[in-house]
Order: structure tokens, then sequence, then C-alpha cells
């Protein structure tokens, strides 16, 4: 069953001129995109085209020597990740960055540490307030746990899990920062059929009970094409196409930048 | 039933309608003869006890017997203002959850009859029983379940609406017809504030007598036939069975088994009404274990293939334990071997050890029935098919006291029950209180009991082929009665043949015993119309592998390895084990297997020789093995075989060898089992 899904607000993100080189390598070159609100957004281009550079500089991991970033409103040329995760963007990692040895629960609750207001000691010994604020936290993981369907994986170190799980556990933990902008860099890839539908099925899901703006790096195209809604393509850090499924699925640069151009 | 009903007309939900349904209520159970009457009775007598738990968010969240009642009444009320009449039926769709054993219970406040569908069912076999039980409403889990029934709506004229219990991802779906549970219990306190009472007034008009639900049956041939069962089927055989185990309201249940097969009805909502035990949920199917661990349940029930998972697991984490667990495990566990039967069933034990049993207790049994979820069970059933009595007789020398039952869908689940002092591995026990069982001619159970159904629905060819005008039911299962008095059910009746001498052959009580030991996968019987039982062995490529490098013995495949004169050998003495159970018993001693011969290869589901599910086709076997079968019979020391086999990939190839064939030792009638 389709539902309806939200319909795009105003402009959450708008990406503008970024140029960003490693040396004198030119990783990005005068990009710009706009992100709308509860949109659900797909930076897809060949390897090394430049995609997860790109969310690195949303995110605040790379700082590009030209162009702005305006999120919300406001304009910036550099910010730090934690100030970007404290303004509500979120994001999951191409090479799961989980903490092995700890539990699914306690994996997700770290995702809830910037909401944190006790002190250290008071946390450590769970006294007074902090014991009420560890209780609501709790919650709020319990329900992404629900959310997610991985009661059953609770307790148990996400070392143990097999791939497809750990990935649904590292959404769970940048859902726990409640996002409005959630950053996902290849969360389907080394999955199965099945396990590809499950993921497909959550992020439309979030991005339809949360109405949290997805922006999402991807190459497997199937999925792409079936659950975006717009899609900017990237090919050696340019950008080369941009629209809805549709129009860059006929996009001749695009067929050109994927199966390469006959001479 | 007729003289208690005019009784209940005037005082509804009070203790003198208590005989209503006929017999004495059993010291703690309360009185009423229809389901929204014993809920009334609970919370009257205690409404602030925990009637339910479901384990949601990390927690065991629980209701009281009050609160239940109130939001039955409000279900009700809402299916009152969506027209729900006397007689109508609602589907019920989804895992074991409050809401749904609640949706029960409002149904039958109206005097409506529930109709639970398997969860799991795909949309065809959904659509059958939904359009087969007339069903005008449907309660469902969750979007997955009315995905599935909205695709099959154009084949359901008569349904008429679809309330979902947890709205996630329904919010965009436009259906007029589909209405969360939570609008209709809010349609239902519009309803209740101008009819207060309308609900506690319908359900007073209830009888026993009337219909509670229908079970739907599997139907393993043909559709699904719909099984009627009263209140009073439901409410007489709980009672009675909860009596006859001491069940009381402080006992414990986890109701994880499908809602739509009449076990869980039976135990988690029809014992539990009448003895006010609480019934948790499970947080979802794959959290089962987990929660079994944390809830500890009092009285539990499983099918034998999960007491077998469980056995199996456990002694795969013991291999991977350090060896001084090991040895404590392996020690303690054969003094439970040797004492702990002895101990559960109140049989003197020489004093060292009980000693030792106790130390073990301390040490290992203790322990590992607490990782199990074990430590609490009074009482655990488990019924269904053949469990292994390696299995079962290793939970009971721990101290669980595993027991048998046998019923069907027909009888309300009640026929047989084994009593906690006489437990045997191979049979189901005697009659339980009220019920009477025959066997027929042909050697078919039948029985007669409170349980037996009404009928079945829109079926009454069916229903007159299955129950005599004088209410005795046939099962369709084999049974015989063994010295004690216990039922022992051998096979399906329409399978059971006679051997030439006229005794009874029932080739899978044969085969099932064979396969319980380790180095047998698969065994076929052959008998009918013949002078005496001979069989077909698959090994365990696996146990015997095993067992052959531990001696030594080299071998270079499957086919080699089944040519082994040792494993010949190992496998007589197995037979020749089975041969002296069957002597036990005058009814079986002359189907002691005789002559057998191991297969050149394993039966396989590709080469068409088993079904999907592993069950043998005898048919199939019968023709391609022909030669096998004369050669079993006619004497000859060894065959030559030629034998086409499927390879995965899609080939096909040839098998030759020449497969021996030997004799196995049979034992005098009537000499006990060596």
């Amino acid at each position: 069953m389709s539902a309806k899904r939200r319909p795009p607000g105003e402009v959450l993100l708008k990406v503008e001129n970024i140029s960003l080189s490693f040396g004198g390598v030119r990783a990005l070159s005068d990009i710009s995109f706009e992100i709308r609100r509860h949109e659900v957004f797909s930076i897809i281009g060949p390897n090394g085209a430049g995609k997860s550079s790109m969310l690195n500089c949303i995110n605040g991991f790379y700082h590009p020597q030209g162009g702005s970033i305006t999120y919300k409103g406001r304009t910036r040329r550099q910010m730090r990740p934690h100030e970007v995760a404290s303004q509500g963007i979120a994001r999951t990692f191409q090479n799961i960055a989980l903490f092995r040895g700890m539990s699914t629960l306690d994996n997700i609750m770290t995702g809830r540490s910037l909401k944190m207001r006790a002190g250290l000691l008071a946390q450590a010994i769970r006294f007074g307030p902090a014991l009420k604020e560890e209780l609501e936290h709790r919650e709020f993981c319990e329900r992404i746990i629900d959310f997610l369907e991985i009661e059953s994986i609770r307790k148990v170190p996400v070392g143990r899990l097999p791939y497809g799980l750990q990935k649904r556990v590292e959404l769970g933990r940048a859902l726990a920062a409640e996002p409005e902008l959630l950053l996902l860099d290849e969360p389907m890839a080394g999955m199965n059929l099945e396990e590809k539908r499950d993921m497909c099925r959550f992020i439309l899901d979030v991005n339809d009970e949360f109405g949290t703006t997805i922006c999402m790096i991807e190459h497997d195209m199937g999925v792409v094409m079936d659950i975006s809604d717009r899609v900017v393509v990237l090919d050696y850090g340019r950008k080369i196409g941009e629209g809805q499924p549709e129009e860059v699925r006929s996009n001749q640069a695009v067929i050109d930048a994927y199966l390469g151009v006959q001479h | 039933m007729a003289e208690a009903a005019t009784q209940e007309h005037a005082q509804p939900g009070t203790p003198q309608h208590a005989l209503a349904g006929g017999g004495e209520i059993p010291p703690g159970q309360v009185a009423g003869d229809t389901f929204p009457k014993l809920l009334a009775e609970h919370v009257r007598l205690r409404g602030d006890r925990t009637a339910i738990r479901e384990k949601a968010f990390g927690i065991w969240q629980s209701w009281t017997w009050r609160q239940v009642q109130a939001e039955v009444t409000e279900m009700a009320a809402g299916l009152a203002v969506f027209g729900l009449q006397r007689g109508d039926k609602l589907a019920i769709v989804g895992d074991n959850r409050p809401q749904l054993y609640w949706t029960f219970a409002a149904v039958q406040s109206l005097g409506g009859i529930a109709v639970p569908v398997y969860q799991d069912a795909i949309a065809s076999e959904m659509a059958f029983v939904l359009d087969h039980a007339d069903a005008r409403f449907a309660v469902v889990e969750n979007q997955e379940q009315v995905d599935k029934l909205l695709a099959i709506m154009d084949r359901l004229p008569k349904l008429e609406r679809i309330f979902y219990s947890d709205p996630r991802g329904l919010r965009h779906y436009e259906q007029p017809f589909l209405l969360s549970l939570e609008r209709l219990k809010e349609e239902g306190r519009a309803f209740l504030a101008n009819h207060p009472g309308h609900v506690e007034t319908e359900a007073a008009a209830g009888r026993g007598s009337d219909i509670a639900v229908f079970c739907y049956t599997s139907g393993t041939t043909g559709n699904p036939k719909g099984v009627m069962l009263s209140h009073d089927n439901l409410i007489r055989s709980a009672r009675l069975s909860a009596a006859f185990d001491g069940l009381s309201d402080k006992d414990e249940i986890l109701a994880y088994l499908p809602m739509a097969w009449v076990g869980d009805h039976y135990f988690s909502y029809g014992q539990a009404f009448v003895t006010g035990f609480v019934v948790n949920c499970p947080e979802s199917s794959d959290t089962v274990m987990t929660d079994l661990k944390e809830l500890g349940p009092t009285y539990f029930f499983a099918p034998p293939r999960i007491f077998e998972t469980i056995l199996t697991q456990v002694m795969i984490r013991m291999e991977d334990a350090g060896w001084i667990k090991r040895r404590l495990f392996n020690y303690f566990l054969n003094v439970a071997r040797r004492a702990g039967l002895a101990i559960l069933e109140g049989r003197p034990v020489p004093p060292a050890d009980r000693l030792l049993y106790w130390l073990g207790e301390l040490l290992i049994y203790g322990p590992l029935k607490n990782t199990l979820g074990f430590s609490r069970i009074r009482v655990a059933y488990t019924a269904g098919e053949a469990i292994g009595p390696d299995i079962f007789d290793f939970f009971r020398s721990l101290g669980v006291n595993l027991k048998q039952l046998y019923g069907q869908t027909e009888s309300t689940v009640y026929i047989c029950l084994q009593t906690n002092d006489d437990v045997k591995a191979d049979t189901v026990g005697p009659p339980a209180p009220g019920v009477e069982i025959r066997i027929t001619e042909a050697g078919e159970v039948i029985y007669r009991s409170p349980g037996v159904f009404v009928g079945y629905y829109k079926n009454d060819e069916a229903t007159r082929s299955t129950k005599t005008e004088d209410g005795w039911v046939h099962t369709g299962d084999a049974g015989i009665f063994t010295k004690d008095g216990h039922l022992k059910i051998i096979d399906r009746a329409k399978d059971v043949g006679r051997l030439n001498g006229g005794s009874l052959f029932a080739p899978k009580y044969i085969e099932n015993k064979l396969k319980f030991f380790p180095y047998i996968s698969e065994a076929v019987a052959f008998g009918h119309g013949r002078d005496f039982v001979a069989c077909f062995i698959n090994i365990d490529l696996n146990a015997v592998g095993n067992w052959a490098e531990r001696r030594n013995l080299a071998y270079a495949s499957y086919t080699d390895l089944a040519g082994k004169p040792e494993v010949y050998e190992l496998i007589r003495g197995n037979i020749e084990q089975v041969n002296a159970d069957l002597a036990a018993d005058p009814a079986l001693a002359g189907s002691q297997v005789r002559r057998f011969l191991i297969l050149h290869k394993e039966l396989d589901a590709d080469d068409g020789e088993l079904t999907r599910t592993r069950k043998v086709r005898r048919g199939t076997i019968a023709e391609r093995y022909a030669k096998l079968i004369d050669a079993l019979y006619d004497g000859s020391r060894s065959v030559e075989i030629e034998a086409r086999v499927s390879f995965e990939d899609g080939r096909t190839g040839l098998i030759r060898a020449d497969l021996r064939i030997e004799d196995a030792k049979v034992f005098e009638t009537m000499r006990k089992a060596g």
C-alpha cells in the first residue's frame, strides 16, 4: 500500500556554490542544491564523485573552501560537527560506527547524550533529577526500539549482530537525537534484498511518522528511484543533474556518467 | 443448560447462577456460564488484581480485571454502535495482544461470535475463512494485517468494517470502513453516556449454550472446517482441567502460541477466565525466549518441537563451556537421569542419590531452569505429536513437571491428561475427568465429553460423519489402551493397516520410535497385507559419521557409510530395542521389525520422496523402490539398486549399489522391555 506522503515544505537546507579541495584534488566544485522539509533527497553518482565529501561538508566534518551552507535560515561557513548535531542534524556512516562491545540499547542511548542535562557525577550515581532524566531518555529509546522492531536484540552486544541489524541499530542511534535532517551514508550497502526492503520501509516510516527530512547517499538505483522525492547527481565533484527520479533517469549526462560515453 | 439459563436472567454476575452449565464450581474458580459473566465475577472478587500483562517498551505493562472490564465494555458498546447483532461474527487477526483477547469478551458481551484467524495465513486462506464464517467485522493487530485484508476485500462482500489496534503506518489510509480501535472505543464511550448499562444487559442475556467462537481446523486435505464451540464447551472443559491441575489465580502463563489455535484459546482465555490466572503477552514473536526467562511462568504449554530446540541449544552451549562446567553438567545430568524421575514422582530413592540430586539442584538444575524460565513451573504440557522419550525425560528429571495431553479442536482440547504421579513418554494418559473414550472395531479412538463441539459451521455433512447422534466424536486417530488404562495414540486411523496374521500395523508409530534414535534420520515401515513388518532406514550422516570417526572407521560417502557392516550392526541394535518395546504391548507385539535395509541415499523432498514438511510419501516410495520392498519379503540377502538422483543444480545422475538386507531379533509377546 503506498501511502500519501506529507507535502514538502520550505527549504530546510541550502547548499550554495560549495567547493572543496584536498591539496590539489578538487573533491567538489561549485555544488548547489536545496533540500526541502519532509523530503527524501538522494545524492547519487559513480565512485569518487564526491558524495560522501558532500555529506561531510553538511555535517561540519569538512570545511569547504568556497560557498555557503544555509540550514534553517542560518548561513554558515564553518561549524563543528557537535554544533551541527545540536542543531538537529544526525547521520549514519558508510562503514558502521557503533560501539561494538555495548548493547543495542546502550548504543541508542548514546544518541541521546546531547540531550542530557544532568552532570556526569549525578548521572553516575543516578541521583535525583538525573534518575528521572535517564528514565525519560530510556523511554524515548524504547520507542525507537519498538519502531525499528529490534526488541529481541535490545541487550545483545552490537558486535554479535549480523550486518543488516547493525545498520538498523545505527539508524536507531541517529533517530535518538530527534533529528530534523537525517543524513544516511549508503544505508543499504552490503544488504540482501530482504534487508534492503526492510530498510526502505523504515526510512519511509521515519520520514512519514516523524516528518524527518532525509538526505541519503545510495548506490542501489532501484531503491533511490523508488523512495526519493528528488535526486541530485554528482560526477567528478560536479553536479550533472538534479530533479525528480524520472527526470534524472532520462537525463543524458547522467546516463553517460553511469554507462560511460561511447566514442 | 436450559434450567440454569432462566436463573441467569434474574441475577447476572452473582454467584447464584454458579451452577449454570451444570456441575459444581471447583474451589477457587469463579461462577458464570459465559465469558462476560466470568469477567464480571472477577471484577467483583479481585478487581484490582492483575489480569493480563504485555511487555511493551521494555516493561511488563499490566491491566487489572477492572481495567479489562472497562476496555471490554467500551469496545462492546462501540461494536453495538456499528451494528453488531447477536449471532454476528467478528474475525480476530494478530499476534497475542491484550486488546485482541479483550475483543473476544467484547464480542461475546453482545452475543456475537469471535472467529480467530491465523495471523500468518496467506491472503487466500484468510479470504476463505472470513468468507465462510460470514464475518461482518474484523479486528486486526496492525498494518500488515490491514494490508492483507484490503487485498482481499473484493472477495469479502459481507465484511463491513475493519478495526486495527496499532495505528502505525496507517495514518494515510483513507478507506471509510477502516477505523482504529481507539475510535471504536470513543464511539463506545459516547454511546455509553446515553445508554449506561446496555452492555451489562446484553451480557446478562447470554447463555452457556450460545456459540462463543469458531475455531478453524487447519485442514491438511480440503478446506478448513469451522468448529463451533459454545461457552459451555469452553468453560466446562476449562473448569475440569483447571481443577485437575489445581490451577488458581496465583498462576502465570505466557500466551505465545497462535490465537487462532484452539489450544491458546483454551489456555489463555478459557482457563484464565475460569481461574483468574495472569496471562502474559510477549513483546514480539522474536522475544518469546527472553520473555519466558524474565517471567518464569508457573503453567506452560509448548509443542514437542520447542522442547527439542531448547534441549539442543542447552547441549550445544554446554559443548562450548569450559571443562569444569562440562564435567559438572554431565555428572549431575547422570544423577538426574538416575534419580530425577523418581524424586519428581515421589517414589523411593537411595539417600545418597537424594543428597546428590539436592546438590545438583543447587549447582546445575536450578541455574539451568532459571536460564530457561522454567524455575517456577508447576505444570507443563506438551501435545500435538510424539515427543522423544529422551527429551521428555530430560525435562522431567530436572524437576520440570512436564506432562502430555491429548485433544483436538472438536473436543475443546480436553480428552486425556496425564496425572502428576503417573506420566509416561509414550502415552497421553488416562481419559480426563468427565470424558468417555472407546476404541472402535477399526481401532479408531472415539470420545464423548463436555467439550464436544456443537458442529461444523455450514457443513452438516461433515458434522454428521464426525459426531454421532448420541455425542460420540470420531478422532480419526488410531489408538490402544495400555494395561494401566492409558491411551496410546499410534497413528492416523486411515494409515493403520493389518498384517496377514491379523495384528495391527501402525507405520508411523514404529517409524517414530525408530527416529527417536539419533542415528536414524528417517524410517519407512511396510507391513499392511504382508506377513511381517520390514523397514527402510536412512542413517543420520552427522551422527553416524561422528560415531564412525570415533571408531576409526573410514568412509567415502553416504552410500559407503550406509553399507558398512558395522553400521548395520549399530542400526540393528536400535531396531531390536524398538522390538523389545513393541513386545511389551500385546496389541503391537505382532508388528516387530523382522527385516531391514539401510537405503543408499537419503530420502529427499527434491526427489519427491518426502513432502516439503518432511513427511514420508508412502505412495512414491512404494512405487520407486518396489524392487527393494520385494527383496525385503522374498528372503534375499542383498539386492542391486540403480537410482536416479537430482542434484541441486538441476542435473540428474545414477547411483548403483548393492544393498544388504538383514534380520532383526524379535521378542516374545508380553515380555517386559529390556
